[in-house]
């Protein structure tokens, strides 16, 4: 843990968003962030210009005046900001009780989280990215995940976990990773994955009112995105999947940092008269399978763009969940584009050929539609 | 910060000093013993399975800690921790019916004899992680602490959870937010097989909470009243706002770790020094020789117990178990359709 990512303002080289329709999303003046998705900016054209960092802080800023349970503790949340500037100007606002900053104690900080719920606080942990949450696995399963199965439901625990997670940054191989599908496998938790404006805005509230414990993996090149949000923009359902953009010829189910990439290649079968229906997952446990289904049966036709290793994946769980519930509807083999299985390297051409991206989501795309 | 640990400066008071008390005392540590007696046989009996850990031998610790707490406080445990919960006043009843499985056990049968919960006696269980209960204990603390609830939570752990990186992330952080815990480490010299010795660089561990700048000394865990004046003295201390207390309370187990385990690793001789020292025999010959208990009060008790011991092997037996149906309920809470 030599390396904490001081990554405040990294931009987004190789996960550049979806360049948006005219019209409904601006690019920030310094012209490198990626700009938000199109389908976010159908409900709030009319709104005010934010990143997808400012809607996640609004988000916590908004919680931290409704409740006065909640409060926020993890590493450099406080005087430093938040290593994504997430967090910045909160302990000015709401004071050193309620943003503590907290020694480099993974497993400490996020199990006092568990216990703090235990005695009815709402607390939100926040770890600076997914590989550092390793060193609290033990308190995010043995504890967080089990506690209300094991003692036969007295201890529920109404916890909020946020993360940074994926690739894209040239942070190499301790502070990149996808592994968002691992925590999927754990029964007792909520995953999900705020890919928009709104969901980055709206997914926190929703998870703070749930009774169990939730994580939220916020993918590190979505921070710079920006786009037109609804100032009035309300809390989201957590238990769904959307449909990002409609389609009749194929299927592409994306999450997290792939969905702008899916977008982007979904913008290209366009231009060759492929139309491609493209899913947000939004919530990787549980997940909305009646969405993916209801879209395969009409397309038959599914890739699925995951930036987690391949080898047992979520988009093996996906996969899987297609042939059991949707095999006679499918016209072709379904395609997984994953990350390489390989620890992220440092370089930036090798990071690059290492992720999912439009590209290769396109190839993907072309194979299942013969 | 290393070296010594720091003492209270109090001047030490006797513990509730009458008779009437001892008596109590002597009882529960009784009621711990023989509860653990015939969980032995019960195991044997194929009665209760999976893992058995018991307290024989360690009955003073728990017995004692538990006089210092009010109801309001909480307690954080360890896989051994039958003694924890019955010092804590969960009903006898509802632990039996766990160690049977059955849907009337304190965790419903989901959680067996390493993860008892009662949250009726904020008895925060069972935890069979070594450490993996000090973070929550710094938790239940951190929220009193913001609410300025005036409450105290007692964490127990072994001198094994010493070895782990969560002792040390919690000693620092509870005395870094001056948290309302009293952390009652049950060094019983043996993490599972490894002797502390061959396990510790550092073997005095009084002096390795003391490094983290909390009051930490040890404590005669053989002796109950010596474990009770510790633990009012150190709860009062935390209750009043002196930020975490450390007990390390010396004493031994005289069973195996588990009944899975042979005990090689441990020296007869051994076993019988501390066993010349059981806590219990202990209390009874002092109180037989001030004239504070007779045989037959003993005699009275031991039936008490039994019987009591009796009645919830009984309900036992009878009670329903869980309907397969149920198997995945409590994974998440019920929520608003």
């Amino acid at each position: 843990m030599t390396a904490r990512a001081g990554a405040t303002g990294a931009t987004a080289k190789t996960a550049r968003a979806r360049t948006a329709k005219a019209g409904t999303a601006t690019p920030k003046a310094d012209g490198v962030a990626a700009k938000a998705v199109a389908a976010d900016t159908a409900t709030a054209v009319s709104g005010k210009l934010v990143t997808y960092r400012e809607a996640m802080r609004e988000a916590l800023r908004e919680a931290l005046i409704r409740d006065e349970r909640v409060f926020i503790m993890g590493e450099d949340v406080g005087r430093y900001g938040g290593c994504y500037a997430v967090t910045l100007g909160l302990l000015e606002e709401f004071g050193p009780e309620r943003i503590r900053d907290t020694p480099l104690s993974e497993s400490a900080f996020v199990g006092a989280g568990i216990g703090a719920a235990l005695a009815g606080m709402r607390p939100i942990v926040e770890i600076m990215t997914v590989n550092f949450s390793l060193l609290a696995l033990d308190q995010i399963l043995n504890n967080a995940a089990t506690l209300l199965h094991m003692s036969g439901g007295q201890l529920n625990v109404p916890l909020v976990i946020r993360m940074t997670t994926g690739a894209g940054r040239q942070v190499a191989a301790q502070h990149s990773h996808s592994l968002e599908g691992w925590y999927a496998h754990i029964p007792g938790l909520r995953i999900l994955t705020p890919a928009t404006l709104a969901d980055a805005r709206g997914m926190l509230w929703t998870a703070l009112e749930d009774p169990d414990p939730v994580l939220i993996f916020e993918h590190g090149a979505l921070y710079n995105m920006s786009g037109m949000l609804d100032p009035a923009a309300t809390p989201v359902d957590i238990g769904t999947a959307a449909i990002r953009r409609p389609g009749r010829d194929l299927t592409i189910v994306a999450y997290g940092g792939t969905l702008a990439k899916a977008l982007t290649a979904a913008d290209q079968l366009s231009a060759d008269g492929v139309a491609a229906e493209v899913i947000d997952l939004r919530t990787l446990r549980p997940l909305d399978d009646a969405t993916i289904m209801e879209s395969v049966r009409r397309t038959h036709r599914v890739v699925i763009a995951d930036e987690g290793w391949r080898s047992g994946s979520l988009s093996a769980e996906v996969a899987a969940r297609i042939t059991e519930q949707a095999f006679y509807d499918l016209d072709a083999p379904i395609e997984r584009v994953c990350t390489a299985e390989v620890p992220i390297p440092y370089a930036w051409h090798l990071e690059e050929a290492a992720l999912p991206q439009p590209a290769t989501i396109v190839a993907a795309a072309r194979r299942a539609v013969g | 910060m290393t070296g010594q640990p720091r003492q209270p400066a109090a001047t030490p008071q006797p513990a509730s000093g009458d008779a009437a008390h001892r008596r109590e005392l002597l009882r529960e540590m009784v009621r711990i013993r023989r509860f653990e007696e015939r969980c032995v046989e019960l195991y044997s009996a194929a009665k209760i399975r999976g893992f058995l850990h018991l307290y024989i031998g360690e009955e003073a610790v728990a017995v004692g800690v538990c006089q210092a707490l009010a109801p309001a406080d909480s307690i954080v445990s360890t896989y051994r921790e039958h003694g924890h919960a019955l010092a804590r006043g969960v009903e006898m009843d509802s632990l039996m019916a766990e160690m049977y499985a059955k849907v009337t056990g304190c965790s419903r049968g989901r959680g067996g004899s390493m993860h008892l919960f009662d949250t009726s006696h904020r008895f925060y269980g069972g935890n069979a992680i070594v450490g993996g209960g000090l973070p929550l204990a710094v938790g239940l603390a951190l929220a009193d602490r913001m609410r300025g609830a005036g409450r105290v939570t007692a964490c127990f752990f072994g001198d094994g959870a010493v070895a782990e990186g969560e002792f040390h992330e919690c000693m620092n952080l509870a005395a870094l937010w001056e948290l309302p815990v009293l952390f009652c480490c049950e060094n019983n010299l043996y993490a599972m097989g490894t002797a502390l010795n061959r396990a510790q660089a550092e073997t005095d561990l009084a002096a390795r909470a003391g490094s983290y700048g909390m009051v930490a000394w040890a404590v005669d865990g053989m002796d109950v009243i010596a474990v009770e004046h510790a633990a009012r003295r150190g709860a009062e201390a935390v209750r009043g706002g002196g930020g975490p207390h450390f007990l390390e309370l010396r004493t031994y187990r005289f069973r195996a770790h588990s009944m899975y385990d042979p005990d090689r690793y441990r020296d007869k001789s051994e076993i019988e020094r501390w066993k010349a020292r059981d806590p219990i025999d202990a209390l009874a010959a002092q109180m037989k020789q001030h004239g504070e208990i007779t045989d037959d009060d003993v005699e009275a008790l031991e039936q008490g117990i039994a019987a009591e011991i009796s009645r919830a092997i009984e309900a036992a037996e009878v009670a329903a178990i869980e309907p397969v149906e149920d198997l995945t309920r409590f994974v998440y809470s019920p929520r608003p359709a």
